[in-house]
């Protein structure tokens, strides 16, 4: 691989993401306007928003990530233009790097823009620190990216795409803890909740939140980040340079 | 010296054959067309080329390497039959990711955008442009950094009298410089610009000669005529 087309990827897919403000403000703005709604829904209860709204925070950027990125690879692929770069010098790990890089510069700024209105606005209330929450959120947004990226492979239309929401990210968003804690679930579902990327991140965030683990926080974010490098590795044997 | 050398190639696409047992080499510095009626393998032929193709037995040698080693990666410049652009950047940052992307000087960028006659269109979105303009985008990134093989799918659809004629003389003066072109069209009234030609049909050569050569042949005057009287008279 090399840096330079690395750094020329992600500029390119930036580029195009400006070109298109309606998503990048779709991005931006749906995680904290729905905050906004939890926030009020709660409204009787801050202990519950508390509870909830701060592992929130960093799930929200994971699932919009995930999407987003998804349909952008797909779209490389269907247009003719992944085609085109494999007959390039361009490495596949300068392409996925470059996704992967501009899509971090922009869940950075999502996940900022979600804490600070959190934070600021919404009077959401933790015990730990804010600082850890706003990383957790990053790396979940970059974790989203990672596995929309590898999954986007298996989608051949956007409307197959979009479908992986629901396939891939409700059944995780279920079993991660969130709604319900893990060991009143099912036995079988208790156990195959460890399989499952997002139970870690939940995990991490919701010791984050009330301040107590670090020591498995930096166990969850590196299991985390073991998961991105995975996806990431997965996402490139499936770009092929040769096909049927 | 032959650039391109295909010996015994056959690729099937899901078990059906769409080249069959095909051989043929195309020599440095020439335009060689490659023509025949639409499903007959031209397209499949360009992307065993430039190594995309999974192949099902044969062989391909590029510049004499195997298609689609990473050595011939910025030496082959290819054109995929639709255009290849993000239709969400302007012309000039299309151009130029590719430049980055292939190791080309900046500078390529404005003989490209020359050769293809779209100065002034620098700043047009790509996605506003039409069907001609775009296709010529797509050429433009396959000169980038002067390649030393051209393989360009049908790049002339869709572009009017005019500019197919500006095209066909940009090929010319490539050639002259030492680049070997495979140009592939379905459009017979081009082929007069080829210094040889390659008669597709059913994923067989049908015929292997220069423009005189195949009127002599065949007894025709037009090409058109001379292909068709071949075709019959394989049928």
């Amino acid at each position: 691989m090399n840096v330079y087309v690395t750094m020329a990827t992600a500029e390119r897919v930036l580029r195009q993401l400006r070109r298109d403000p309606r998503t990048l403000a779709l991005v931006l703005l749906v995680p904290p306007l729905l905050l906004t709604l939890f926030r009020y829904v709660f409204d009787g209860s801050q202990m519950t928003f508390d509870r909830i709204g701060g592992p929130l925070v960093g799930i929200f950027p994971f699932t919009m990530m995930f999407v987003v990125t998804s349909i952008a690879m797909l779209r490389e692929r269907t247009s003719g233009t992944l085609e085109r770069l494999m007959t390039t010098p361009l490495a596949k790990l300068d392409l996925l790097l470059g996704y992967a890089l501009a899509f971090a510069a922009v869940a950075v700024a999502q996940a900022g823009i979600a804490c600070g209105v959190a934070f600021a606005l919404l009077g959401l209330h933790v015990q730990g620190s804010v600082v850890v929450v706003i990383g957790l959120a990053v790396m979940n947004a970059v974790l989203g990216m990672a596995t929309g990226l590898f999954t986007s492979a298996f989608a051949r239309s956007e409307f197959q795409a979009v479908q992986f929401l629901p396939a891939v990210v409700f059944p995780q968003l279920l079993l991660c803890g969130l709604l319900a804690p893990r060991v009143h679930m099912a036995h079988v579902l208790y156990i195959a909740s460890f399989a499952f990327p997002l139970t870690w991140a939940y995990d991490a965030l919701s010791h984050a939140v009330a301040g107590t683990g670090s020591a498995k926080i930096v166990r969850d974010s590196a299991i985390l980040g073991g998961v991105i490098v995975a996806a990431l590795a997965l996402g490139a044997t499936t770009l092929r340079r040769r096909t049927p | 010296m032959a650039v391109i050398e295909i010996d015994t190639l056959t690729v099937e696409r899901g078990r059906v054959p769409v080249i069959v047992d095909l051989s043929l080499g195309v020599e440095a510095g020439t335009v060689t067309g490659l023509l025949g009626p639409s499903g007959s393998g031209k397209s499949t032929l360009m992307r065993a080329i430039v190594g995309v193709q999974l192949v099902t037995s044969g062989t391909v040698k590029v510049l004499g390497a195997p298609a689609g080693s990473a050595t011939l990666r910025r030496r082959v410049g290819y054109v995929t039959q639709a255009p290849a652009v993000y239709l969400d950047l302007t012309v000039a940052e299309n151009l130029r990711y590719f430049a980055r992307v292939l190791g080309a000087s900046p500078r390529t960028v404005s003989a490209a955008l020359q050769t293809v006659d779209l100065v002034g269109y620098e700043r047009r979105l790509a996605g506003t442009l039409s069907g001609g303009q775009l296709s010529r985008v797509s050429l433009a990134t396959a000169l980038l950094g002067n390649p030393e093989v051209l393989v360009l799918d049908e790049p002339t659809v869709g572009l009017d009298p005019v500019l197919r004629r500006d095209l066909w003389a940009a090929f010319r003066r490539l050639a002259e410089h030492g680049t070997t072109i495979l140009v592939s069209s379905h459009v017979m009234d081009e082929a007069d610009h080829c210094d040889r030609l390659l008669l597709l049909r059913d994923g067989q050569l049908l015929a292997d000669d220069t423009p005189a050569g195949l009127r002599a042949r065949t007894g025709k005057a037009s090409l058109d005529e001379a292909f068709l009287s071949l075709v019959e008279a394989t049928a």
